[in-house]
């Protein structure tokens, strides 16, 4: 069935801001489907309000609406645009259910729009647990026993009839929002309440347990003509029971049978025909490994996180055959896009073994409990692949970047036995870890199986890499031990760590019996017919596929996991780096291992190695390829950090050279450079000890910031007020990190700025600055921030351009350069300098049209920006105003705070854009997600150094709105005697009235993040009810612009990037 | 135990062995299941050949009592880049290193396997020697030399005797080449009554059980070495509705006045997409054959190509024009493999029951 002709133009929902369940995959997904249909010469729309993404880039859609996924501004836009057709699949949870909402309010009929590639039944019939329960029995698929509750009462009947455990899932939520499993009455009650208020129809399922089972995913492809296929079967390490977004995930299935596989994918094929998909989805199983008996979990109607892993993991790019599907095109007409001979109908093969690692942000959320289950906690993941279980298992291990060369944790190490078998049946994010630990100690495989009911076969691998330690550690060092040793993964440093041998030794047996990795392509036949995609891995086997070309190459670092911190954004600046080497006329090679993002997608780069980013791993490629330079800035703090052993070992690194990098990252060095140029930069004093803490107390007073050295995203920074604060900082913090000193700096309040610009050595560019609207104190990634600064004076602006120049001239930056500044009266100074690319970067060149990016690798080989031809200095100001609002996955952490701090806790943003600041504020508090109240109570409760006149002033504004305030009794009397109305109220109180009458916070804790506090409490509970939370006073202020804009009741206009520009 | 495979264009690769202490000349080929091995290497098709598998990880679910399609293993050897020890499924009896040395086959792993495979792409099925008896280059050397490759399997590769397996419906004389179990099994379960004749039998002794319908059975070799099944099957056409799997079909095509070639290196494996030109759309094979039907050789025979392979374009399935005769090159028994195609055993049992009409019919 060939095209559609009668579609000219199509309009696609892009996933919007990354949380927790819906992250860089969408962008990847997107990206690929706009690509698809423009090719075929379609009009291609996209709405989203995820600046940070490569598919709002310039040149992937036709038109892009950086706009709220809002139902007003999709039907403003339909109206605007009147495309053909919709395409809903390829934004998540987030587009599918805006696309449900467009089609029930008849808005899509209205407009003569179409719904393409999932139908509104079908979604329905997936969706709705039980629509999918009736389906599922009429084609005779098996279902766990279940039942549908909206009040307590069924929820108990349900359990009085099949008994504990059961699993709870709220009805239309992303990655499992608010569900889990009850073992008893009491879980039950919490997490059923929960459940029900999470679901956009107060609605979930109950369903008996088959925790324990083997859980099996596969992704399926379905066309008009009903053809289908597999592209990936899919293992869980973990059984049921742990979300597999949270789970160790294998590629293909390991332990199962070809009659078992062949049932589950006869299933598969039933379900996706039954709901008459036409494009992609998710089809997940539980099977019981006793007596194979199975029971389907759940299907995901439309691509997903799983998709983009089956689609890296068998090199089948399953979103761009959906879109083409959408398109009317049917598989068998489609071409492998691979090979590009054969056809896209038939079933990937693999022959190698990928690992799927999830990323946790446990490491940020010090209190948040680790343990997992069925809600989601991973910000992001990476994948591995290699001829074995064992190398690709430890290979993923590697490329988490958690400081780990092998499975042990130091930490699990020093645990007795029994807090050991504690930790495992526990099951958190380590629990891998323990076991291989606990197998270290003798436990046996039998064993460990019926404590985790973890596969035997998994469990024997990781024997085999425990029983190699011990060979490594016991025996004498053999060509035959390293060689196997190698095979499974093991790195040099294990090796020289457990065997002893000096590196000299091993560097000897190495050269001499040639034990070096070869690389293998990713082929999707496994081998039988001859592949032009370059997509590599590394293995140790005999022979090496990756041809080195007699090209000028430039080798890009990767970003590796989104974590918070490094998001989706440095993937953005390392894929515009990618295009820009190529249009420079060079190879571009990328190494990474990101299964979600664009930059690992095969036709980005000219050449993908599929690898962790440890030095080791990049040396290889270095050796193999050896590229003119390697690009370091654009991979956020990962390449940066490669840096010194890149440097050490001679290999060209393009623009900013490491001591430069060195002399930004250490504080101290920084503020010695500052110094002497005259540029201010708080005092400050790295030390080691606590008297010298102290001393450094007494020289600068309080309040004081506080971090280690070599931070990402302000990683254990704290604001301290006082001494006891301080010293408890210091016991944890030493024990964080022993290798660096902890920084102490004087807290400077004021406004914050920040200012990207890029340097060709002489010159600079600055595309815009940007303004925080919360002061400092308040990590940059977590303010809401604008464009064009609307505080800041043009003196204060032009020093920070002047100091900015400055800094770069010295450092020698030839690049990307992000400088944060704090300003105070006309008074400027640095608080950080970050010689690479930033967060800002996507924001900035998207609000100004600046390629960022493009001219900074233009910049790094050897281009002028005199000659850009987009000037140098400040350039000139656009007139749309932007602003980037902060996205957190508060829904999903129910254990960790969403009060501002020092440490940053968002995992993605949004940007509201529109002709004037007032527009833009509201625009962006809406793509958030925020409710914008407008009338109702707001609770107040600030902490001492808030109440202040002008808290005051924000407060009164909010009662001249219309609003009834109520009040801690603390802050009762501040706002008393500024004579602003407010009803007291006791804690329980305000917990028992949020959601009711009080439909907002203002509130300010003295401490943040403490769970089991009072105010804590609150602001989860307003959380879990979609209220919105306001942790700083200088929010609260901007809150009242986007209240003020909705109750004029003037509708938002809504245009596209190029027209907003196009105003200037 | 250390292992050796030597390809005849003297190549080698040392591995190390596992099964049985053995050394055996075969025709190299492979396959790119990623189930399926014990199946895989019960079919007698593998006869004479020597088995390289693109999946790395083989003998992870071990080996159990029931997935045998025949009553051992055919192949001559098996190559693979990981083997499991400790293989863990609900059926497991043994693992894999065990199964073969109790079925006297011997293993190499350890090897690159996608680069064996690739040089088979490359170059083509080869004549190869497979070794755990730590024999020297030279003498794998002198014995691949000295062997030639047999290409009759078929003849002795299926049942010795007749043997019938009742059934309540249509009589089916099936012609055995080295018939799967799961072939018999798949036209055993539609209630078929099976009368099952060795090789060489002739088209009386299969008339002369009343058929209503004749199944052409795999089987391993080259077809245009089968004379006597292809005799048998001409004499068979028009005289009662006949069906045929891979070899059958292949059997078939020659019966009619066609051709049939050998391929580069066949087609192996559970993953191509076939075009079902009747049925106007796809399905997703189990294949498993080194030899093809020449399509233009058809033309004028009163055979219709209706089936083709999507990557290649090859032949894989056809019908005759106006007898009820149809056959394909792939496995709709599966076993290993997707059971997309299992409705051409349903379209056969129609054809019995409805004639030549239904022939043309799809269902699924």
């Amino acid at each position: 069935m060939p095209k559609n002709d009668a579609l000219k133009k199509l309009l696609i929902i892009g996933s919007g801001p990354i949380v927790i369940g819906q992250a860089a995959e969408f962008d990847y997904a997107g990206t690929q489907a706009c690509k698809a249909i423009r090719e075929e010469g379609i009009e291609t729309i996209l709405v989203n309000s995820n600046p940070a993404t490569i598919m709002t880039d310039p040149g992937i859609a036709d038109k892009v609406y950086m706009e709220p996924l809002t139902e007003e501004a999709l039907i403003a836009i339909l109206e605007r645009e009147r495309p053909d057709g919709i395409l809903a699949g390829f934004g998540g949870q987030t587009g599918l259910n805006l696309s449900m909402v467009l089609e029930e309010s008849g808005a899509l009929a209205r407009l003569g729009v179409r719904l393409l590639g999932v139908n509104r039944d079908s979604i329905k019939r997936a969706e709705d647990r039980e629509a999918f329960k009736e389906l599922m029995l009429a084609i005779e698929e098996p279902v766990p026993q279940s039942a549908i509750a909206t009040d307590m009462e069924s929820c108990r009947a349900f359990v009085a009839e099949v008994g504990y455990p059961v699993i709870i899932r709220p009805a239309y939520t992303l990655g499992g929002t608010g569900g889990g499993m009850a073992s008893r009455d009491a879980e039950l009650e919490l997490l059923a309440r929960r459940g029900m208020e999470n679901s956009a129809i107060g609605q979930i399922l109950l369903e008996r347990s088959v925790a324990g089972w083997k859980e099996i995913e596969y992704e399926v492809m379905r066309d008009a003509k009903d053809n289908c296929i597999i592209v990936c079967g899919m293992e869980n390490f973990d059984p049921v029971g742990v979300h597999t977004g949270d789970s160790i995930v294998v590629a293909p299935i390991q332990t199962l049978r070809d009659e078992e596989y062949q049932m589950l994918r006869d299933a598969s094929l039933k379900i996706i025909r039954s709901l008459e998909i036409e494009g992609g989805c998710n089809v997940q199983f539980a099977l019981n490994p006793e007596n194979s008996d199975y029971v389907v979990i759940e299907v995901n109607p439309r691509v997903s996180r799983s998709s983009a892993l089956a689609s890296k993991a068998a090199g089948y790019p399953i979103a761009k055959l959906a879109a083409k599907i959408a398109l009317g095109y049917s598989l068998d007409e489609l071409k492998n896009y691979v090979t590009h001979k054969t056809s896209a109908c038939f079933e990937p093969t693999l022959d190698y073994c990928v690992v799927k690692f999830p990323k946790w942000p446990f490491d940020k959320f010090g209190a948040a409990s680790r343990k997992l289950g069925t809600q989601m906690k991973a910000t992001g993941e990476v994948m591995a692949i290699s001829r074995n279980f064992e190398d690709a298992l430890l290979k993923a291990v590697t490329s988490l970047e958690v400081k780990l060369e092998g499975l042990r944790v130091d930490s699990i190490s020093r645990l007795n036995d029994e807090a050991l078998l504690h930790k495992i049946d526990v099951c958190d994010d380590e629990r891998l870890f323990a076991i291989v630990e606990a197998m270290r100690r003798g436990e046996s495989v039998e064993a460990l199986h019926a404590r985790t009911r973890v596969d035997p076969w998994f469990l024997n691998k990781l024997g085999n890499i425990v029983r190699m330690e011990k060979a490594l550690e016991k025996e004498e060092m053999t060509v035959e031990l390293l060689r196997e040793a190698e095979r499974m993964g093991f790195v040099d440093d294990e090796i020289l760590r457990l065997s002893g041998v000096s590196g000299k030794l091993l560097q000897d047996i190495r050269d001499y019996h040639n034990i070096f990795p070869v690389y293998k392509m990713v082929d999707t036949c496994g081998g039988e017919f001859e592949a032009v995609t370059p997509y590599f891995y590394s293995c140790f086997d005999a022979e090496d596929e990756s041809r080195v070309s007699d090209r000028e190459k430039i080798l890009v670092v990767g970003s590796g996991p989104i974590r918070i911190g490094q998001g989706i954004e440095f993937d953005y600046c390392c894929v515009q780096g990618v295009w820009a080497i190529k249009e420079l006329g060079y190879e571009a090679i990328i190494i990474n291992n990101n299964p979600e993002t664009v930059s690992t997608d095969f036709d980005t780069s000219d050449k993908l190695y599929f690898e962790a980013l440890h030095t080791d791993d990049v040396m290889n490629v270095v050796k193999k390829e050896r590229p003119l330079g390697v690009v370091l800035q654009l991979g956020g703090q990962t390449s940066l950090n490669i840096a010194e052993n890149l440097a050490k070992r001679g290999i060209p690194i393009l623009g900013t050279q490491f001591n430069a990098i060195d002399l930004a990252e250490d504080r101290e060095k920084l503020r010695n450079l500052l110094g002497e140029m005259g540029i201010p930069t708080p005092a400050g004093k790295s030390v080691t000890n606590e008297a010298e803490a102290f001393a450094a107390v007494k020289e600068f007073g309080y309040p004081l910031v506080v971090r280690p050295s070599y931070v990402i995203g302000g990683r254990a920074m704290q604001v301290v007020y006082g001494d006891e604060e301080l010293k408890k900082y210091l016991e944890e913090a030493v024990s964080l990190s022993s290798e660096h000193p902890v920084l102490i700096d004087q807290y400077i309040e004021g406004r914050e700025a920040d200012v990207d610009a890029i340097a060709d050595g002489e010159d600079i560019l600055i595309p815009g600055l940007m303004e925080h609207i919360e002061r400092t104190g308040v990590h940059s990634g977590d303010s809401i921030s604008v464009y064009p600064p609307h505080t800041i004076a043009n003196e204060v602006a032009d020093l920070l351009v002047e100091y900015t120049r400055r800094i770069a001239r010295r450092l020698n930056v030839v690049g990307l350069i992000n400088v944060q500044y704090a300003c105070s009266g006309d008074k400027v100074c640095v608080i950080e300098v970050n010689p690479r690319a930033s967060r800002t970067v996507p924001i900035l060149s998207k609000v100004t049209g600046v390629p960022m990016v493009k001219l900074a690798v233009a910049a790094m080989l050897g281009k002028r920006l005199r000659d850009s031809g987009y000037g140098v200095g400040l350039y000139r100001k656009m007139r749309l105003h932007a602003v980037k609002v902060p996205v957190f996955s508060g829904a999903k952490l129910t254990d960790v705070d969403v009060a501002l701090g020092p440490e940053m806790r968002s995992t993605g943003e949004v940007l509201g854009v529109a002709g004037d600041f007032a527009a833009a504020v509201y625009k962006g508090f809406l793509a958030a997600g925020m409710r914008i109240p407008l009338e109702g109570g707001f609770y107040v409760g600030l902490r001492a150094p808030d109440q202040s006149a002008e808290a005051a002033e924000t407060l009164r504004e909010y009662v001249r709105l219309g609003f009834k305030l109520y009040a801690s009794e603390g802050t009762g009397r501040f706002m008393e005697k500024y004579g602003i109305s407010a009803e007291t109220l006791r804690f329980e109180d305000v917990l028992q009235k949020t959601g009711e009458e009080i439909l907002g916070l203002i509130n300010v804790p003295e401490v943040a993040n403490k769970p089991g506090s009072n105010s804590f409490d609150i602001r989860r509970k307003a959380i879990e009810r979609g209220l919105p939370v306001l942790t700083c006073m200088d929010t609260a202020k901007i809150f009242l612009e986007a209240i003020k804009l909705k109750k004029s009741g003037a509708a938002p206009k809504y245009a596209t990037l190029e027209e907003y520009l196009g105003d200037a | 135990m250390k292992g050796i495979l030597y390809l005849e264009d003297g190549s080698v690769f040392t591995g190390k062995g596992f099964g049985a202490r053995a050394t055996r000349v075969g025709e190299l080929v492979f396959n790119t299941s990623m189930t399926g091995y014990q199946k895989i290497l019960t079919d007698p098709s593998y006869k004479g050949q020597i088995l390289n598998m693109t999946y790395p990880l083989i003998g992870n679910y071990g080996v159990n009592e029931t997935d045998y399609e025949s009553e051992g293993i055919h192949a001559f050897g098996l190559v693979a880049k990981d083997i499991a020890s400790s293989p863990s499924n609900n059926r497991s009896v043994m693992n894999i290193d065990e199964w073969l040395t109790l079925q006297n086959v011997p293993g190499v792993w350890n090897v690159d396997t996608r680069m064996i495979t690739k040089k088979i792409r490359d170059e083509g099925t080869v004549k190869s020697v497979i070794s755990t008896e730590d024999i020297g280059l030279a003498e794998a050397k002198r014995l691949c030399g000295e062997s030639a490759l047999r290409q009759d399997w078929m003849k002795e590769a299926g049942a010795k005797k007749r043997f019938r397996i009742e059934g309540e419906g249509p009589r089916v004389a099936v012609l055995d080449f080295g018939v799967k179990t799961s072939i018999l099994r798949g036209l055993s379960s539609r209630g078929l009554d099976l009368h099952v004749f060795p090789y060489g039998s002739s088209a009386e002794e299969l008339l002369s059980v009343s058929p209503d319908g004749i199944f052409l059975s795999n089987g391993p070799g080259d077809p245009a070495e089968a004379t006597e099944g292809v005799e048998t099957a001409r004499a068979l056409l028009g005289r009662a509705p006949v069906f045929g799997i891979c070899m059958g079909h292949q059997i078939l095509a020659l019966a009619v006045g066609g051709r049939t070639y050998k391929m580069k290196y066949g087609h192996r494996g559970g993953n191509h997409g076939v075009f079902d030109a009747d049925a106007e759309r796809s399905a997703i094979t189990s294949q498993n054959h080194g030899f093809a039907v020449d399509g233009e050789s058809l033309t004028g025979r009163g055979m219709i190509v209706t089936h083709v392979n999507l990557n290649d374009g090859t032949v894989e399935g056809m019908r005759h024009e106006n007898l009820p005769v149809f056959s394909v090159q792939y496995h709709p028994e599966a076993s290993p493999g997707p059971n997309d195609s299992a409705y051409l055993f349903d379209r056969f049992v129609a054809m019995m029951k409805g004639g030549k009409a239904q022939c043309r019919k799809t269902t699924r």
